[in-house]
């Protein structure tokens, strides 16, 4: 790393943390109902919202009707958006006259974009039109956030209660998370990136002529549409002239901010955000990285404030802080030493495959760790040719469960239920009660912790066991070897943890994964949502216990520790097997030379 | 099902608010204040026609440009109609091979020594307009030869091109290919 990118690392992430301290209590007032300075303008708004929608604000909900809520208001977004990819070809603004998807990847889609994972099996600039992006995924990407929130509120909600059953109302938390945090920021940060060059239109796409024409060998093909072969077997083919080519258009920055914001990570083209017109220069790269960060470091504020101290959410901030910037620095390390196969080549220089120049190679890193710690899954460098031990980094930030700081709300919640667990463990080793922010910890939040860390983690391994015996899936690698494992491992993971990015050289458009993963999508997102908020409102039934001499102060730097130990040795003991056969054999076989 | 009401109309509230006038909006503001930029960043040549985006790569590979990365889009390089990279894996023989040619063609082109990386290596848009300042260094004997300049007129003109950190310190000292390509042309 040299001297620019460690000042652009230090500074960016000073910036970061800067910001924590005043947006995270933005959030926590906002989430609490009191006046911010976007209030006159947004309370009629909201007022009139309610009325029209027969939304009654005062009145709270148990976990159980919460939950239900939830789940019904995703139904809905799901189905929705299962019908507008399935009817494309017959709604508005598809100036490229383009198809609808197919069934199996409609509903991979659907449910891909409801769950905020953005798992996309199609390329966005030849399969889905203006409206679709617009009206379909752009929606899902504000609601799936705003849903990943509000259920981390009402958490934080059941640690603050005492004595009740009401967890708050969920209607008014997702509007008033879509109106007051993801709508104005992603008005700003939408405009700051089209001064960088993200484009912003509805023109359809331009054809240009290229200044010096270019050809190719373009395959035969025979009647039945298979490769047509000569007398020595060797495909024929046909030399082709390209004069001109067609430059995508669309309303792409719209799309970008709220994509990386709301942790969701659906590139509006294929190439995602290493695309020029959704990712144009150094600067707008940075403040990807920061939109993608910001909400989920910010919500650790939002938390302590919540709670009644801030360093109950500082503790954990650190925790992640900690762990996102020790992947950043190993991933930065290999991947500036190159790739020794290509080196005895004499190439020069770092492993420079699926990266774009204009990041540098820190930046690079940077989103890369940035976009699977949170559940983004936005990428700006392909992971599929990222060095082996480059390619496990972000492998390991999604399989340990997407908490490094993890998506828009859920990463808060699974690390809420990674430390109900550390204190409970940590309450046996010492012999103390274990309680957490003055609630007892019993049974019930313990099954419900365990439900949500392990649930992604036997949904991945189950899979990704049945894909190595699916011949159809097996056929879906693009590389050999262990890294076709890699390949496999990753997409499960990503599907499981609502990630979305891919080790992309993987055919992810076949029946095998397209089913199999809308189903490991759905688990993945609504089994931990609905055992947090379970766990809600469990503990808000419980009586507050005051602090003892017998409790474990959980605001210090001691503690932090603790957790990053509880998510390392879960993580390994669960993944290790898996990575050792690919990522692990792939390095020992790149260092042997073969 | 009481919640069914406020699930539906929420969900047609919400497509309005953030499908339609939150893209709208966008689209206004952007197209009043950066108008060029909202629409792609075209460049011009003769005539004003537009002959490209200077964001978007374009092939090139006679002697007498200078050469941008490899593309790996599907069909030919540099198709805009499908981003994406290689997705090559790092010990995958085929793309050892594939590297191998390309350093090798670069080596019949006159290039001595070693070769920069991001010269053999496809990028991960596969529209990457930019090459590194090493790489445009080890093309310029042969764009020199082929256009009958000599290497310090070449040189001054590329080092007027080179786009520096942003701000200093954001990024990497790059050149767009496809803008120094169109000054070659316009000077002859």
């Amino acid at each position: 790393m040299n001297s620019y990118e460690l000042l652009a690392t230090v500074l960016f992430f000073l910036l970061l943390l800067a910001m924590v301290r005043p947006f995270g209590s933005y959030m926590a007032r906002v989430y609490q109902g009191e006046r911010t300075f976007l209030s006159p303008l947004l309370v009629p708004c909201e007022n009139m919202l309610y009325r029209f929608c027969g939304v009654n604000r005062d009145e709270e909900m148990d976990w159980k009707r919460y939950a239900w809520a939830m789940l019904l208001c995703n139904l809905v977004l799901c189905a929705a958006l299962f019908a507008i990819l399935m009817l494309q070809h017959l709604l508005p603004l598809n100036p490229q006259q383009l198809p609808a998807f197919t069934w199996p990847l409609a509903l991979n889609t659907a449910v891909s974009f409801v769950t905020n994972t953005n798992w996309q099996a199609y390329a966005g600039e030849s399969a889905a039109s203006y409206f679709t992006q617009m009206a379909g995924l752009g929606v899902h990407n504000f609601l799936s956030a705003a849903t990943g929130m509000a259920i981390a509120i009402a958490l934080i909600r059941g640690f603050v209660r005492r004595k009740t059953s009401l967890l708050g109302n969920f209607w008014v938390d997702m509007t008033r998370g879509t109106l007051y945090i993801l709508l104005p920021i992603s008005l700003v940060a939408a405009l700051v990136l089209v001064s960088q060059g993200v484009i912003q239109n509805f023109s359809a796409y331009k054809t240009v002529p290229l200044v010096q024409a270019a050809s190719y060998d373009k395959p035969l093909l025979d009647a039945k549409g298979e490769a047509l072969m000569d007398a020595d077997g060797k495909p024929v083919t046909e030399n082709v002239t390209v004069r001109e080519v067609t430059i995508p258009m669309g309303p792409v920055a719209s799309q970008e901010a709220i994509k990386e914001l709301g942790t969701n990570g659906g590139g509006f083209f294929n190439a995602n955000s290493s695309h020029p017109f959704e990712n144009p220069t150094p600067l707008s790269h940075y403040l990807e990285i920061m939109l993608i960060l910001l909400i989920p470091f910010a919500l650790t504020r939002t938390f302590g404030v919540m709670v009644g101290n801030p360093r109950q959410g500082w503790a954990l901030l650190a925790v992640m802080l900690f762990l996102l910037i020790a992947s950043f620095g190993v991933l930065q390390g290999v991947e500036a030493n190159g790739n020794p196969l290509l080196t005895k080549l004499g190439v020069q220089g770092a492993n420079m495959e699926g990266k774009e120049l204009r990041f540098s190679l820190a930046g690079t890193c940077l989103f890369e760790v940035a976009t699977t710690g949170t559940s983004c899954g936005a990428v700006s460098a392909m992971h599929d040719s990222l060095t082996p031990i480059g390619g496990m980094i972000p492998l390991s930030l999604i399989l340990l469960g997407e908490l490094i700081p993890g998506g828009v709300g859920s990463g808060l919640y699974t690390m809420l239920a990674f430390a109900v667990i550390a204190v409970f463990v940590s309450g046996l080793m010492i012999g103390r009660t274990p309680e957490y922010l003055g609630k007892k910890i019993e049974g019930r939040e313990m099954w419900m912790s365990i439900v949500t860390i392990l649930t992604a983690g036997i949904v991945v391994l189950v899979l990704s066991g049945a894909a190595m015996i699916a011949p159809a899936a097996v056929a879906s690698m693009a590389n050999p070897g262990a890294h076709g494992l890699s390949e496999v491992l990753y997409a499960i993971a990503s599907m499981a943890n609502s990630n979305g990015s891919a080790f992309a050289g993987l055919n992810a458009n076949a029946g095998f994964y397209n089913i199999l993963g809308a189903l490991a999508m759905l688990l993945g997102r609504y089994v931990p949502a609905v055992a947090m908020l379970a766990m809600a409102g469990s503990l808000a039934e419980k009586k507050f216990v005051p602090p003892s001499l017998g409790t474990l102060p959980t605001d210090k730097a001691p503690f932090a520790l603790w957790p990053t130990l509880v998510i390392l040795i879960v993580g390994a003991l669960t993944f290790f097997p898996a990575l050792s056969l690919g990522p692990i054999v792939e390095h020992v076989t790149m260092l042997g030379g073969n | 099902m009481k919640e069914l009401k406020p699930a539906i109309l929420l969900f047609i509230v919400f497509t309005v608010i953030c499908g339609g006038i939150y893209p709208a909006l966008v689209t206004g503001i952007a197209s009043a204040i950066f108008p060029k930029q909202a629409g792609g960043s075209f460049i011009t040549g003769a005539s004003n026609r537009e002959i490209g985006s200077r964001l978007i790569g374009q092939p090139f590979s006679e002697a007498k440009y200078f050469w941008p990365r490899p593309s790996a889009t599907a069909v030919f390089g540099f198709n805009p109609l499908a981003s994406g990279g290689s997705n090559a894996g790092p010990t995958n023989p085929a793309f050892i091979a594939t590297v191998g040619d390309r350093v090798k063609a670069l080596h019949d082109a006159g290039v001595t020594g070693g070769v920069p990386a991001d010269l053999v290596e496809a990028s991960a848009s596969g529209l990457d307009p930019h090459i590194s300042v090493e790489a445009v260094h080890v093309q310029i004997a042969r764009v020199a030869r082929a256009r009958g300049m000599t290497e310090e007129e070449l040189s001054k003109l590329v080092a007027a091109h080179t786009e520096g950190r942003q701000f200093g310190f954001l990024g990497e000292p790059r050149v767009n290919v496809l803008v120094l390509n169109v000054k070659l042309d316009s000077l002859q």
